[in-house]
């Protein structure tokens, strides 16, 4: 994979540009491999490639692989091929942050060399530009024109921190597990036998039984989706709470994980990347808009009307890292919880505030929650969240 | 060659209407012989994609409805015991030598083609639709995946069945679980959303061609408006549908007249008690108003 995204004008036919866009759009964060390359210029065969939008149409289909991707794509797309991409002049590697943090990543040079810029972002237009440009070495990146806050989340988390997460996220994944149902299941090894299924295999070899069907009674754990505001209030405590969601990501397949301040944005795909440090790469990518206003009642609502509906059911365990501080009316959060709990989950509230000495959930949205929540617990650091364990194991 | 637009026309010509994303991945998914993996809402018309398709290139529809605790006997192929049995008996009583008995159980007559065997086996190339994947377990979305880029199935006794014929592979799901990386990457993916009023109203023409452009302009403007609207089960395209046969049915000319009849017809596009009671009458009859 190349490192630096040349521009599709100084690539040498089809093949090359197909390949550049490809190594751009995994730059990006998709998962594309090489079979996929060959597949993009198979389709573009397909279509008329000259005209841009039967070649996007074409390239889509084959590189998107969700919802969230599509939405990307057209931005990247258009970045790439419409050269609305910004050019960043490379940047030399700096020494400010130590080597080993980074040692057990693959893009150990990437990362060291964006850390140098403090932002992965390319800066303002006007400074870069047209040289770069006409070089070709420049590095692209999908921009809209509101992303004005934006935080390298590299900045806040490191590997270490993720992996200390994981091992508190784990042992809290334990003590929700649900004990097993009661209902019993066919299943390839079980200790019960399954008298129907094995009746119906006896058919096969004359009325002998000669192979035993087996049930079990199956796991039902329960999962949680974690749901973290990052606006501007919240700042301080993102650090805990973004390595808490790397962790749990990471520990537990079922577990699904967002971020909200002024929007709602899914960052389950995009955490569970291999490698630790480009998935908060990817994440920072996908949440501009960081730090800035919080909007609880309505992204629950948005949540609740949205992915709950698919990803949120009775053995869901909701739990929201926020502290409380709304500009939505309280109402909002009141009708926006209530949706939810009708989907029968669990709600955990986890307030950073809490811990505070003489802490009182007056804040409006706050006061308005606490009816519909079932549990409600301080938590500020990564020991806190640890220390989540009692609670969550008595839902 | 033949380009995206003519499938496009072609699938208008059965009743189908498809969006620019829509049409170019399934060209492209048709030409490459790659399965197509349609996400998206209930009733926006996935399942109905499969069928037009199956229309267009004049063929059979295989349809594989996925489910929890879906296996292989149900999706692949099973022996059929009964009748084995039954001919174990006849032969046991003819005298016949064990050898000839299992060679003649275990031939292509006692199968039970199940639909993945049966969609390899067709002389033509059929559409195999593999409908609401993500209901089925992940084992089985494994299995799958090595019969949709192998094409063959392996049955002990028998030997490994090779597909006569590559079908056209169709895949639907609507979000129950995420779906492997695997699976989606060997896949050409579209994204089916609601329709547009203009793409709407081409569909309600198609599919009901008696009722008249004024009442028709009305009923996809009132549906969009309610799509709008806070609802638990946001209606589809199928319940534009119903709503308008039930319309034509009721012999309504004009949405705004009779908020009664209106509110009676609802019962097409709105499934749940707390939608019925979100929409009374008066929203129903104002949102209609100003549809119209």
């Amino acid at each position: 994979m190349s490192k630096v995204t040349r521009f599709a004008a100084a690539d040498p036919g089809p093949a090359a540009r197909i390949s550049g866009f490809i190594a751009h759009l995994r730059e990006n964060g998709f998962r594309l491999g090489v079979a996929e390359t060959e597949t993009a210029l198979h389709a573009l065969s397909c279509v008329n490639p000259i005209v841009p939008a039967d070649a996007r149409l074409a390239l889509k289909s084959v590189c998107a692989g969700s919802v969230e991707e599509i939405t990307q794509f057209d931005l990247l797309f258009d970045a790439f091929w419409m050269t609305e991409g910004r050019v960043r002049q490379k940047v030399m590697p700096s020494a400010t942050k130590s080597p080993q943090q980074n040692a057990n990543t693959a893009r150990t040079d990437d990362t060291q060399s964006n850390a140098g810029k403090g932002s992965i972002h390319a800066p303002e237009d006007g400074d870069d530009g047209n040289e770069t440009y006409a070089d070709g070495t420049g590095k692209l990146v999908a921009s809209k024109a509101n992303n004005l806050m934006k935080k390298d989340l590299r900045e806040l988390v490191s590997a270490e921190d993720i992996r200390a997460a994981e091992l508190v996220a784990i042992r809290l994944g334990k003590a929700l597990r649900d004990c097993r149902s009661r209902r019993r299941k066919a299943a390839k090894r079980g200790t019960l036998i399954d008298l129907r299924r094995t009746m119906r295999h006896s058919l096969s070899t004359g009325g002998e039984p000669l192979r035993l069907a087996k049930r079990k009674r199956p796991d039902r754990p329960l999962k949680i989706v974690a749901l973290c505001d990052v606006s501007g209030s919240m700042m301080n405590y993102a650090r805990p709470f973004l390595a808490f969601l790397a962790g749990l990501m990471r520990a537990d397949n079922a577990s699904d994980a967002y971020l909200f301040h002024t929007r709602l944005v899914r960052i389950t795909n995009a955490l569970r990347d291999d490698d630790p440090i480009r998935a908060l790469n990817r994440i920072t990518l996908l949440a501009d808009g960081f730090g800035g206003g919080s909007k609880i009642g309505a992204n629950l609502q948005q949540f609740a009307g949205s992915y709950a509906r698919n990803f949120v059911d009775g053995r869901s365990v909701v739990i929201i890292l926020s502290d409380g501080y709304d500009s939505d009316t309280p109402e909002v959060m009141t009708a926006a919880l209530a949706k939810l709990k009708r989907r029968g989950c669990k709600i955990v509230w986890l307030n950073p505030l809490k811990g505070w000495k003489g802490y009182e959930p007056v804040a409006r949205g706050m006061a308005a929650a606490l009816p519909h929540l079932d549990a409600f617990a301080p938590a500020a650091t990564l020991a806190d969240l640890a220390n989540l364990e009692q609670t969550l194991a008595q839902l | 060659m033949t380009r995206w637009t003519d499938l496009q026309t072609s699938l208008a010509k059965t009743g189908y209407i498809a969006s620019d994303d829509l049409a170019t991945a399934l060209h492209i998914a048709t030409t490459l012989g790659r399965p197509l993996l349609l996400e998206g809402a209930a009733g926006v018309g996935k399942t109905e994609v499969a069928r037009a398709l199956a229309l267009v290139y004049d063929t059979q529809l295989i349809r594989l409805q996925c489910y929890e605790g879906l296996d292989a006997s149900q999706a692949i192929y099973e022996w059929n015991y009964q009748r084995q049995l039954l001919s174990i008996r006849a032969s046991a009583e003819a005298g016949e030598t064990g050898s000839a008995v299992e060679a003649r159980i275990f031939s292509e007559d006692y199968l039970l083609e199940r639909p993945l065997l049966k969609a390899i086996r067709q002389a033509i190339p059929p559409v195999l639709l593999i409908d609401e994947i993500d209901r089925a377990d992940e084992e089985f979305e494994a299995y799958l995946l090595e019969v949709l880029s192998e094409f063959q199935i392996t049955i002990p006794e028998l030997g490994t069945i090779t597909a006569t014929t590559r079908p056209l592979v169709i895949l639907t799901a609507n979000g129950t679980r995420d779906l492997s990386d695997a699976l989606r990457r060997r896949c050409i993916y579209a994204h089916v959303d609601y329709p547009d009023r203009q793409t709407e109203l081409a569909i309600l023409a198609s599919r009901c061609p008696e009722i008249e452009a004024q009442l028709g302009a009305q009923i996809v403007g009132f549906v969009q408006k309610l799509r709008a609207e806070e609802l638990e089960k946001v209606p589809g395209v199928a319940e534009m549908l119903d709503f308008a046969a039930a319309l034509a049915g009721l012999g309504i000319k004009d949405l705004t007249t009779d908020p009664v009849i209106l509110q009676a017809a609802l019962a097409t596009l709105l499934k749940t008690q707390s939608d019925r009671a979100a929409i009374p009458t008066e929203v129903a009859a104002r949102i209609a108003g100003k549809a119209a």
